[in-house]
């Protein structure tokens, strides 16, 4: 065990303090210090993308990164994309289309795919398999993946052009 | 109450039962990042176990220095097979009748075998706990090979061994040798010796279906809680079958099962890898047991792909034989079974080798003969199904190559060669040669949709103009067209011919009905994505006349649930199902007692009709399951009791048996074996279908670690046993970029004995996938001689191929 240290981290838009050791990965610290549970750890080696959460406006794998590289960034997990009143697109279109099955892949993925959707607005489905090839699901064999990320992707701009 | 605005038609659709693609009751939870799986539990005062685990694949372990460890901070204990054998918990049972080490006795035998179990506050703790034991060990001669662990004088098992050294018999019988578990034999071995030898024409072949594993993307874990004051213990873990898990708690622990709560909350994943018992579960009871508190212990990935149960592993012999114009007269299998250190698979008593004998597959064979040898190698344990009913992928592998095989014998069409051996569907029931009595299929109508569906005479003349350019340079691409009709066998099963560890397969359902016209089911299955909350309901909504949304189904806590058997081998729908349904038919049944009542006419008067029971000949007058919920619980009716529940516990008389045409379109590139799936048509008959939209999906699933299976995955081991493939950078699981899109298609074929038709379909993609890809990669390379290449076919082995055949040259 090592000294440990405080760290102030932004986490879905509340800024929270942290006592943890400088090896302590992210992934720990949301899932064991602050409850987060959304993001889930499927490798810890950066394979499987269940871990993957938003850091500075980037798609990061929780599991390999340590929380002292997290100090001052803002992270947004499965639990800051939408409310249960106020759903995110892609968590609606994930259910609409079968996007899920056992579900434990599904916050990594819905995060990640709200991403590549502020990457590539409208993206193709060889952008859509390429830009989630680094969320690995064992259930659906990414066809309903992929529609629900589509879907999304339709919604959101449908929305965006009734607001213009 | 009167309702004519709405139509019959409007009533079906709002109970929203079988055969609509109700949306998942599910997904609210798990797309909002609020599921629950095991490693989301907190307890107070949880502590973490983690295990030191062995770097040798065979070796003596001479000591055990646990002193330094216990100095670490935040270390509590640590636990050895010292420790646990004053409790007799250093071994445990297996579930195929072995027994296995919790902690390693004296020696270990496979790499990452659990050796000590460190106990701390937290996982990094545990970690630095791990590092400061110190085991000594003294390297033992590693063997990777079941043929020459059948010819070594090395014991794997001294504790299965005589003391003159000779082998003990074991759970399945007399055994050959002293690194051999169990001989099974199926069929007639004599008349199938005579018809091969008469045969016109014989086709030979070899194959290894090779060791994989299911890697679910949740690993496997527990959190075992000791309740010290009222004496009862609570398991929360990743159990596919946690009422099992209770009974061989109980048993190993002394515990009584009454005092033992056993809860699979949300499981990310199973695939057959968390139907076993595994040291962890042991070790972390005991600690909580030791240290008062809560311990949690959960796998990290390469725990779960180097310790945890494998599949397949399976060196398959075979001889078919025909007569010259394709009709098959006989078969014979031999199988070398690799099982590792210990015999862990999770097969049905009567099974050593699980339904292998289902391997005379969709053809009318009428003569064959089946012949397995388990044997120990120093690998780890398991042979459990991966997305499969107890070895059916390896025996529909197998009867698949042979068909390709025997048609490269004959210089006949591999679609054409099928067709005339199908089992006709007039033949159905169909008693086959090793034994199982299929329920119904249509097979032929099934191919020949799935073969307009592709065109499968245009795919064959594109495949000899492909052929033509490749020789002539124009092209270095090649075109594969994989056929494979697979016969599933699933549902176990009937208690006279299935148990495991002797408790019987059947499975049950609970129903209770509120007063207000709602409902909670309980099932003794439990779901890992299949989607269970959603189906069962649809399936009680079409039974019992309340809307699916308004019936919650509950599984997986054993306080609450009925007693069942859980879910793997595609058993829920054909079990569980049926069981669901009969539950529903006895709460209908008393329903027509109550109608009757209140609309004052004889119970045979009265029939039951979408969400009501109407007065035969006047519809008009009617009550609606509604109503007659209210009534049973607050009318005072002569001679019936109040309340409105049922349970029922199903023991199918017979197995299941999907069928399905799949159609792999391949391209190869022949100087770097890549290979790219053009398309990939399925067609799957699973009886009756429950939800389309979830059968969908299985079946893309299933398809895709069918893929991954057939074109990569792997657990490798080298010569000295250690495993190269103990991450996801070298165990190949398929991302988006290398999946395809697949085209699903159905008949269906009605189970005749299951209570609503239905026969299950979570596995068929993945039995029917894996040959279907293969043989695409076989077919590729038909046409320059090629008969049999094993898996997986990742892109090196496919260059490979291409340059034994001399298409480099």
């Amino acid at each position: 065990m090592t000294q440990k240290n405080q760290y102030k981290l932004n986490v879905n838009g509340q800024t929270v303090e942290v006592t943890a050791e400088p090896r302590e990965l992210l992934i720990y610290t949301l899932r064991e210090q602050l409850n987060i549970t959304g993001p889930h750890i499927g490798c810890e080696t950066s394979h499987c993308g269940a871990c993957t959460v938003t850091i500075d406006g980037k798609s990061v794998k929780s599991c390999t990164m340590f929380v002292a590289q997290a100090e001052g960034k803002e992270i947004t997990t499965i639990e800051g994309l939408g409310s249960p009143d106020a759903l995110h697109p892609l968590q609606e279109a994930f259910k609409e289309h079968h996007g899920l099955q056992c579900g434990y892949c599904t916050p990594g993925m819905i995060t990640r795919a709200s991403k590549l959707l502020e990457e590539i607005p409208n993206p193709t489905e060889e952008e859509i398999r390429f830009g989630m090839a680094g969320n690995i699901c064992r259930c659906t064999g990414y066809q309903n993946i992929v529609k629900s990320i589509k879907a999304a992707a339709a919604e959101i701009n449908a929305a965006k052009e009734a607001a213009q | 109450m009167k309702d004519e605005a709405v139509t019959r038609e409007d009533r079906v659709a709002s109970l929203k039962g079988m055969g609509c693609s109700r949306k998942r009751v599910e997904d609210a939870r798990f797309t909002q990042g609020k599921g629950n799986y095991v490693d989301d539990i907190k307890l107070d005062g949880m502590l973490f176990g983690d295990f030191v685990r062995s770097p040798y694949a065979h070796a003596k372990i001479t000591n055990i220095d646990t002193s330094a460890a216990m100095e670490v901070p935040g270390v509590l204990a640590v636990l050895t097979a010292a420790d646990l054998a004053p409790l007799g918990l250093h071994w445990m049972p297996t579930l195929a009748g072995d027994k296995q080490m919790v902690l390693a006795d004296g020696k270990v035998l496979f790499q990452g075998q659990e050796v000590a179990f460190v106990v701390a506050e937290d996982r990094y703790a545990a970690a630095d706990g791990i590092e400061a034991v110190e085991v000594e060990y003294e390297e033992l001669p590693v063997i990777v090979d079941p043929f020459e662990a059948l010819q070594s004088d090395v014991i794997l098992r001294p504790d299965t061994v005589g003391e003159d050294g000779s082998p003990s018999d074991g759970a399945h019988g007399p055994r050959k040798h002293h690194n051999h578990i169990f001989t099974w034999e199926c069929g007639d071995k004599d008349p199938t010796e005579q018809v091969i030898a008469n045969a016109e024409v014989v086709a030979e072949e070899s194959m290894y279906y090779h060791r994989t594993h299911p890697c679910p993307l949740e690993t496997c874990g527990c959190v075992a809680s000791m309740d010290k004051v009222n004496g009862k213990l609570t398991l929360w873990g990743t159990f596919q079958a946690p009422h099992a898990i209770r009974t061989v708690v109980s048993l190993i622990s002394g515990i009584e099962e009454h005092n033992i709560r056993v809860i699979s909350p949300d499981i990310g994943g199973g695939f057959g890898n968390k139907v076993g018992a595994y040291p962890g579960y042991v070790c972390s009871v005991v600690a909580s047991i030791v240290t008062g508190k809560p311990v949690k212990w959960i796998e990290d990935r390469m725990d779960n792909l180097m310790t945890t149960a494998f599949a397949r592993d399976y060196w398959m012999k075979g001889r078919i034989s025909a007569t010259k114009d394709g009709k098959i007269t006989g078969l014979h299998c031999h199988v070398t079974a690799d099982h590792g250190g210990f015999d862990a698979c999770a097969d049905p008593t009567k099974f050593p080798a699980g339904f292998m004998n289902i391997c005379t597959g969709s053809y009318d064979i009428p003569t064959a003969f089946l012949e397995v040898d388990g044997v120990y190698t120093n690998k780890a344990p398991g042979g459990v199904s991966y997305r499969c009913s107890f070895r059916v992928t390896e025996a529909v592998y197998f009867i698949e190559r042979m068909i390709e095989v025997l048609a490269i014998e004959l210089d006949m069409d591999a679609s054409e060669l099928r067709k005339i051996n199908f089992i006709k569907k007039e033949q159905f029931p169909y008693k086959a040669a090793l034994g199982w009595e299929y329920d119904s299929g249509d097979y032929h109508t099934a191919w020949d949709k799935a073969m307009n569906a592709v065109d499968y005479d245009g795919l064959r003349a594109e495949q000899k103009q492909r052929i033509e350019d490749f020789k002539a340079g124009k092209t270095r691409k090649l075109l594969g067209i994989g056929l494979t009709h697979f016969t599933e066998i699933v549902g176990a099963g009937p208690v006279k011919n299935c148990d495991i560890l002797g408790l019987g397969m059947f499975d049950s359902c609970e129903i209770r009905i509120h007063p207000t016209g709602s409902a909670i089911a309980r099932l003794g299955t439990i779901s890992q994505g299949q989607g269970h909350a959603t189906t069962f309901a649809q399936i009680l909504a079409s039974e019992i006349g309340l809307p699916a949304d308004s019936i919650t189904i509950e599984e997986g806590d054993t306080d609450t649930a009925p007693y069942g058997l859980g879910t793997y081998g595609s058993r829920s729908t054909p079990v569980a199902g049926a069981a669901t349904a009969m539950a529903g038919r006895k709460i209908r049944a008393k329903a027509q007692m109550i109608a009757a009542y209140l609309l004052e006419v004889h119970d045979d008067d009265v029939e039951f009709d979408v969400d009501r029971f109407v007065v035969k000949g006047a519809p008009e007058k009617f009550k609606t399951m509604k109503e007659i919920a209210f009534a049973a619980y607050n009318q005072a009716i002569p001679g019936i009791e109040p309340g409105l529940e049922a349970v029922s516990y199903y023991d199918p008389p017979n197995m299941t048996y999907p069928f399905g045409a799949y159609v792999c379109v391949m391209e190869i590139d022949v100087d770097t074996g890549v290979t790219d799936i053009r398309q990939f048509y399925a067609l799957d008959d699973c009886g009756t279908r429950i939800n389309p939209m979830i059968i969908e999906g299985q079946i893309h699933g299933g398809l895709t670690e069918a893929l991954a299976v057939a074109l990569g995955q792997e657990i490798a081991y080298d010569d000295m046993g250690n495993v190269k493939t103990g991450t996801l950078m070298d165990f190949f699981l398929p991302t988006a970029w290398e999946v395809p899109n697949y085209e699903t298609d159905h008949t269906v074929t009605p189970s005749p004995h299951h209570p609503i038709g239905a026969k299950g379909v979570g596995e068929s993609p993945h039995v029917g996938g894996v040959p279907c890809f293969s043989n695409a990669v076989h077919d590729a390379f038909r046409a320059f001689g090629l008969r049999q290449t094993n898996m997986p076919h990742d892109h090196w082995r496919i260059w490979r191929t291409a340059n034994e055949l001399g298409l480099h040259d």
